[in-house]
């Protein structure tokens, strides 16, 4: 009772200065204002708040700003209240009233102005209400979801009123929606229906959520919504909006799955080329890897300054690295081996351990933080149902890249022909005069640097860590096996849908069951085609 | 076994005759089982001689390793099956075991709840599920232990060497079925402990699992279930069966065109393989006292290859003392040089594969051949 009264007197003297209102009067209103501010309640305060917003004075964005920031004291000895900006040992003072300097002081004797988390809102809110009038376009439409958030009649009728003046259209479009949101609540069921129709087509969460709730019907089997009319209107717009959210969604799906596929592909294409082309199984892929990874933790840490372009110097230098490890491998290990593949495996898995070892030496055991340059990150938000991720955009992007380059290579390059004929007949092309030993050398060495290129890409989506490769190194093998040995086009389908199959079951079954089921899969696929979704025919295919 | 005639019993004997590392083997093998019982039970505490509780623990995981490396030798060296899934088996075995100590719990668990293991009181599951009926009894426990690895190894060989997938294909979708397992068992929807898996036991068969007469009871099933899969897997290869798949293993397509149905005979021995591993899974779990699914890890698989292979495949007997020898290794140095222990099983692994074809038993059966 007592609150409502306090309320209603309020009110009164809210009306009684609206009558008087005159400049000096305002002035001195403000003031007044201000310095009840640190002895008010936390109601009281939240009032002070939203009159210190409606007051047309220059000064008063920057006392809300410091109040919200926890800036604003009040000085115990006349109690009046300053801006303060903390330096050494003592406060940089600023009349709040006035904003003039007004000299520093030592910390006590001070007394911040304390706030609440619903007072927080208020600040933000009235803060918003400044920005909403700010030149800049961005700004608006951060201060309208500001307001959108906490939406009251005082800030519905801002909106309306900044409606009438708003040159952008982002802008008008994003109050059309908040306006029609607050007039879902209006008693009136004309206004209703028309805030309805104009939230045709709307994408946002919180539209569709509150459309849903006006057809629930309550326990007492009547509706949320009393109009039917209005619940016709609200259930044709959802069914429009359900319909662009599945559309949506599958898209979203498509592009998750993809880009999981291009990783895959990215993993999977150096492997494609030593065990396709040399029909030598590398279990040291996953450490190359690896290896790129760490390359470009290194090349970042020597060029501190230049973050934007590292992983583009990354991308060279992981392929050098690993090219050169690889070429290593099949000089020192690899080539005595040749023809005993399940050997190689043990021999190669033998090398992953080292590599590990290695990398746990150098750089410990924890994972290395990789920094992301500012292009590759934030994302393009199209709607709440569908956002493109840019780290995910550009992988998709590399991946076509460098399975491009790799396919010029092999088919327009001497070494690509070389590398072709060693495959398909080795005896025949020694005798043409093919050095088989280099050919074996730079293939491996062209897998290995892929492997390479591919960590640098995982650095940016991935721990990097001494583990990163073994977390890749069945998936790469199975993206191989899957589609079909000595096929680069296989590879390429075959990692693609992958990881779209993948993508298309985790909403029914979870990330890991979904893992599962692939697995599985891929198990059964095997038998029913051991060679692959494109196998190698002719004689190739018998070795 | 039976031996339901005179001709299969005198094979058996003459398969044991032929095999000097395997008498060699069978007969450390018994005096394990007769010097550390006394050993450990009977020479005093304080004695030099004296083997601890924790030194025989670790000979018994040892030797449920060696277990695992004859399966897996079995049929790599003998078939050419090269198997990156065998844990697998492994930990199915282990698992059975598991479920089975673990409701032998009962109410002394931290929930006390009398039929649910704590880790579902702690899900908040209210009635076991289907799959755990029947586990507090020993005998299906164990049961299952041999059926459920048998059927899952006899449909996956059936299928995957009937469609002839062979070599480095077949190695990797092996490790395909031990990595889904893996990601299936690490999940607390499955009902086997998530993560955690199965631990703190209590007792087998109304037996204190922390008891030294049990421990050693359970090394003793250890030495005994390794020399009876010893001399039934010599007796195996050395049959008629047995060198057909050795004919398999050399020269598959020839094998299949003189008539041999050569998908039956992988099948019948991938299976039998992965029994016995699941066995050793059986046996490991109540000595170490713990099971999840970081058993399933594509890498441990392939750690029980490079035993065979460090000991020398197929001979069987070479299995056993690659097995022993990697594991001894193991603890030394992940005790005393931590870091250094990767670099040396990476570096055994490559020497191995390039100058140590037949392994370790190959470095001492070639002296004698040079010497006679």
């Amino acid at each position: 009772m007592t609150k409502r009264l306090f309320l209603f007197l309020l009110l009164c003297t809210g009306l009684f200065a609206a009558i008087t209102s005159a400049q000096a009067d305002d002035a001195a209103d403000y003031a007044d204002n201000i310095n009840r501010l640190p002895a008010a309640s936390y109601s009281e305060k939240t009032e002070i708040v939203r009159k210190l917003a409606l007051s047309e004075q220059s000064g008063a964005k920057a006392v809300l700003t410091a109040f919200l920031a926890g800036n604003l004291y009040s000085r115990s000895a006349d109690s009046k209240v300053f801006i303060v900006a903390e330096v050494d040992r003592g406060y940089q003072l600023t009349d709040a009233i006035s904003l003039q300097a007004a000299g520093s002081a030592p910390t006590d004797g001070f007394e911040k102005v304390v706030s609440n988390n619903s007072l927080r809102k208020a600040l933000r809110n009235a803060i918003a209400q400044f920005d909403l009038n700010s030149g800049d376009v961005e700004t608006r439409l951060a201060a309208v979801k500001e307001m959108t958030r906490s939406l009251d009649d005082d800030s519905a009728a801002l909106l309306r009123e900044r409606m009438t003046n708003e040159q952008s259209s982002k802008v008008r479009s994003l109050i059309a929606t908040t306006l029609a949101i607050v007039d879902l609540d209006s008693s009136d069921a004309e206004k209703r229906l028309a805030a309805v129709d104009a939230l045709k087509g709307n994408m946002s969460a919180e539209v569709y959520n509150r459309l849903t709730a006006m057809l629930q019907q309550g326990s007492d089997g009547n509706f949320a919504e009393p109009d039917e009319r209005v619940r016709i209107a609200a259930r044709n717009v959802l069914v429009g909006i359900e319909r662009w959210r599945t559309t949506y969604g599958a898209g979203q799906t498509m592009f998750f799955g993809l880009s999981l596929g291009a990783v895959l592909v990215l993993s999977a294409i150096g492997l494609a080329i030593t065990f396709g082309v040399m029909g030598v199984i590398n279990m040291a892929h996953g450490e190359l890897m690896m290896l790129g990874a760490y390359t470009t933790y290194v090349v970042q840490l020597l060029m501190p300054n230049h973050m934007g372009i590292s992983i583009l110097v990354a991308i060279p230098a992981a392929f050098i690295v690993s090219g050169l490890v690889g070429i290593l491998i099949e000089r020192g290990l690899v080539r005595f081996l040749y023809g005993r593949p399940l050997e190689t495996l043990l021999a190669t898995f033998g090398v992953s351990l080292l590599l590990q070892q290695v990398v746990r030496d150098l750089f410990t055991a924890n994972n290395r933080p990789v920094v992301t340059p500012e292009w590759l990150a934030g994302s393009w938000q199209l709607n709440d149902a569908f956002a493109v991720t840019y780290n995910r955009l550009y992988v998709i992007l590399f991946t076509a890249l460098v399975f491009t380059a790799l396919l010029l290579v092999l088919k327009r390059t001497t070494l690509g022909l070389n590398v072709r004929a060693v495959a398909q007949n080795r005896a025949m092309a020694r005798a043409m005069g093919v050095r088989s030993e280099w050919v074996d050398a730079m293939t491996f060495g062209l897998g290995s640097g892929i492997a390479g290129i591919a960590g640098v890409a995982l650095s940016q989506l991935t721990n990097v860590g001494p583990n990163l490769g073994q977390q890749y190194i069945v998936d790469s093998f199975m993206v191989v096996v899957f589609g079909g040995v000595g096929n680069l086009w296989g590879t390429l389908i075959s990692g693609m849908s992958l990881g779209v199959i993948n993508k298309l079951l985790e909403p029914y079954s979870g990330a890991v069951l979904a893992k599962i089921f692939v697995l599985i899969f891929l198990i059964l696929f095997i038998q029913r085609r051991p060679r692959g979704l494109f196998p190698q025919k002719g004689r190739a295919a018998e070795g | 076994m039976s031996f339901n005639t005179l001709a299969e019993q005198s094979r058996l004997i003459q398969a044991i005759r032929d095999d000097r590392g395997g008498q060699v083997f069978l007969l450390i093998l018994l005096a394990v089982g007769i010097v550390v019982p006394i050993l450990n039970l009977a020479v005093a505490d304080g004695s030099v001689m004296h083997l601890s509780g924790y030194t025989v623990t670790l000979l018994g995981k040892y030797l449920c390793y060696a277990l695992l490396a004859v399966a897996v030798d079995l049929v790599w060296g003998y078939c050419g099956i090269l198997s990156l899934g065998h844990a697998a088996f492994f930990a199915l075995g282990g698992y059975a075991m598991g479920m089975y100590l673990m409701r032998q719990i009962g109410s002394r668990g931290v929930y006390g709840d009398p039929v649910l293991p704590d880790f579902m009181v702690f899900l908040n599951w209210k009635e076991l599920p289907w799959f755990w009926y029947g586990f507090n009894m020993f005998w299906f426990a164990m049961l299952m232990m041999l059926i459920v690895p048998a059927v899952l190894a006899w449909l996956f060989g059936w299928f995957a060497f009937r469609s002839r997938v062979t070599g480095v294909y077949l190695s990797i979708i092996t490790q395909a079925l031990t990595y889904a397992l893996m990601l299936a068992f690490f999940r607390n929807d499955m009902g086997f402990g998530g993560n955690n898996g199965f631990t703190d036991f209590k007792d087998l068969l109304g037996f204190d699992l922390h008891h030294a007469t049990t421990r050693m009871v359970l090394f003793l099933c250890t030495v005994f279930m390794l020399g009876l899969a010893y001399v039934t897997c010599r007796y195996i290869v050395a049959s008629r069966a047995g060198r057909v798949v050795q004919a398999v293993r050399d020269a598959e397509s020839r094998a299949r065109f003189i008539g041999y149905k050569v998908e039956s005979y992988k099948v019948w021995l991938f299976t039998f393989s992965a029994v016995l591993a699941s066995i050793a899974g059986a046996l490991y779990v109540p000595q170490v006292g713990i099971i999840n699914p970081s058993e399933f890890a594509p890498i441990n698989s392939i750690e029980v290859v490079i035993w065979v292979a460090i000991g020398g495949r197929g001979t069987l007997y070479g299995a056993i003392v690659g097995a022993v020898l990697v594991n001894y290794a193991k603890t030394y140095f992940t005790g005393a040089l931590p870091e250094f222990w990767l670099y040396a099983l990476g570096a055994l692994f490559i020497l191995t594969t390039l100058f140590l074809p037949r392994g370790v038993v190959g470095l001492v059966t070639k002296r004698k051949d040079n010497t006679a």
